[in-house]
């Protein structure tokens, strides 16, 4: 029994600091979000984030970059992976494949500037694409620019995530179907896609979470003049005017609960799924 | 396969290659040439850029900022990570469970959400944190968690822990000095992977250090940002000295990883 005594003494520190620096912050803006400064005690942060303009504002740049941006990621990384799994073990996938890893780390500022380079007012592809009239009044600032600009982050994560999902997909069942007469699409839409609905469905999600709590790289890029939920809670505790800590703790919860939630649906559909295939 | 849906998949990959190696692409030239303005082309090369970056003497003091932190913090995660997941491995395994919970939650609450209550909690009284690396290498602890334990766990599941354990039991060891022992050893490979993979995403954190720290403690990614008025020829050598950092952390990740195979 001595030793069990000492086992549970070693997990001390561990618990000490993941405490101090992930669950004691957590439990302070979970109290703090139900309290403000002129009302006291109650709802008022949260009734102020959905009836003011300017959050709801906030809250639906977030969910449209984040979507738009999981969805583009989503499909290009489909469509890739698959290729890339068709490729065979050849030199051009083990080096598409490294180099996927290294860019899942190339988020953040480094990539708001080398988008800057890319795509900004004098950029080289702006310069190309204006010069043979294709550019538009596209804007690297803009919210169009913005799900771009995600979408290229979420690549290289969706890529990664969903690769490995192509082992469920047999060769053989492709042959089969297109002996039974089912050309590309049919094949693609009653046996490759809802073989691979699963690992979709998770890799969708992971990206949502992934483009909904992006700060560094839309900070960096407009130096945090675009209305989305994590610029907003991040000026009203470390802004120049107007700080509001109660208040960011309420954006910061309800940012949390988002994510709550599709994670939610997500399990939801995925039991759904599994209920339905059984016979 | 046909030829034609060969050629299919071959363009597919490239395109997605080209896609992903653009911006780097384009910053790579630009910290290489002299001028590049209003053409499509640079208008020369040279190594200005790198040189004038490699000596300024705040890069480097904020690339040491940059790698005191990480390994400050790397090291602290395995300080209590390793007894922790030998103790639940051996004495606790119902405990997984709740850490397989604790784990996300460095995922479900993003930095720029914890950043609040850390500001809060830790900006004076006997904590004052904010301002000091400390606050840092605890919050770098906290996002580093999740790869450090799942890299770990997998190594942990390969080796048989019970059978090691017992092994080294009979041969007269005690419980502490196998874990020292036999373990342990067993499992730097594991702890090697995951350094190199946490290390290579600790050192691009911008959050965090931005917003708790700023210029009190300057670190690399928080420069970059800083110096995101000046030349941009010049933070273009910043991003791919960077980078190459990374790339090399990842190269010796993957042959690790390979030779376990």
């Amino acid at each position: 029994m001595k030793g069990k005594w000492l086992a549970a003494v070693v997990m001390l520190p561990f618990i000490v600091v993941f405490g101090a620096f992930q669950i004691a912050p957590f439990l302070w803006m979970t109290l703090h979000s139900f309290s403000s400064e002129a009302e006291g005690w109650g709802i008022d942060n949260y009734r102020l984030i959905l009836t003011s303009p300017f959050y709801r504002q906030a809250i639906a740049f977030s969910l449209q970059i984040t979507f738009w941006s999981s969805l583009f990621g989503l499909v290009i990384a489909l469509i890739g992976s698959y290729s890339l799994r068709q490729l065979g073990a050849t030199r051009l996938r083990s080096a598409v494949m490294s180099f996927t890893n290294m860019t899942s780390n190339f988020t953040g500022v480094p990539l708001a500037f080398a988008f800057v380079i890319l795509l900004g007012t004098n950029g080289c592809v702006t310069l190309i694409l204006r010069r043979y009239g294709w550019f538009g009044d596209f804007s690297l600032y803009s919210k169009t620019g913005l799900m771009v600009l995600y979408t290229y982050f979420q690549i290289p994560l969706g890529v990664l995530l969903l690769y490995p999902a192509f082992d469920a997909l047999s060769e053989d069942w492709r042959e089969s179907a297109a002996l039974l007469g089912a050309g590309q699409i049919r094949y693609w839409r009653y046996i490759g896609l809802p073989i691979l609905a699963p690992a979709l469905m998770g890799t969708f999600v992971i990206l949502l979470a992934n483009a909904l709590g992006a700060y560094a790289t839309i900070f960096a890029l407009t130096s945090g003049n675009f209305n989305v939920i994590p610029i907003r809670i991040s000026a009203l505790v470390a802004g120049d005017l107007d700080l509001d800590p109660n208040l960011a703790s309420a954006l910061g919860m309800f940012l949390v609960l988002l994510m709550v939630v599709i994670t939610l649906v997500h399990h939801w559909m995925m039991r759904r799924s599994y209920t339905h295939s059984q016979p | 396969m046909s030829r034609s849906e060969n050629l299919y998949h071959h363009s597919v990959v490239t395109l997605l290659l080209i896609i992903l190696l653009l911006p780097l692409a384009a910053t790579l030239v630009y910290a290489f040439s002299s001028q590049w303005g209003s053409t499509i082309l640079p208008e020369g090369f040279t190594l200005k850029w790198m040189a004038q970056l490699w000596q300024d003497p705040r890069f480097l003091v904020a690339l040491g900022h940059s790698l005191l932190i990480c390994f400050a913090a790397l090291l602290l995660a395995l300080v209590l990570v390793l007894p922790l997941m030998f103790v639940i491995a051996y004495y606790f395994p119902q405990l997984d469970s709740v850490m397989n919970v604790l784990i996300l939650l460095p995922f479900a609450v993003p930095p720029v959400v914890s950043s609040v209550g850390l500001l809060q909690l830790y900006s004076d009284g006997p904590l004052a944190l904010t301002g000091t690396p400390w606050i840092l290498i605890g919050c770098y602890f906290t996002i580093a968690l999740p790869f450090i334990y799942r890299a770990i766990t997998n190594n942990m599941q390969a080796i048989h822990l019970r059978d090691l354990m017992d092994a080294a039991q009979l041969l007269g060891a005690s419980t502490w000095r196998a874990a020292w022992l036999v373990v342990l050893p067993n499992l730097r490979k594991g702890c090697t992977i995951a350094i190199l993979l946490s290390f290579s995403f600790l050192i691009g954190e911008f959050v965090f250090a931005n917003l708790l720290v700023g210029n009190r403690f300057e670190t690399l990614q928080v420069y970059l940002y800083n110096s995101r008025n000046g030349s941009g020829h010049f933070t273009s050598a910043l991003v791919i000295s960077y980078f190459f950092v990374v790339l090399l952390l990842t190269l010796v990740a993957n042959a690790v990883s390979r030779d376990k195979e």
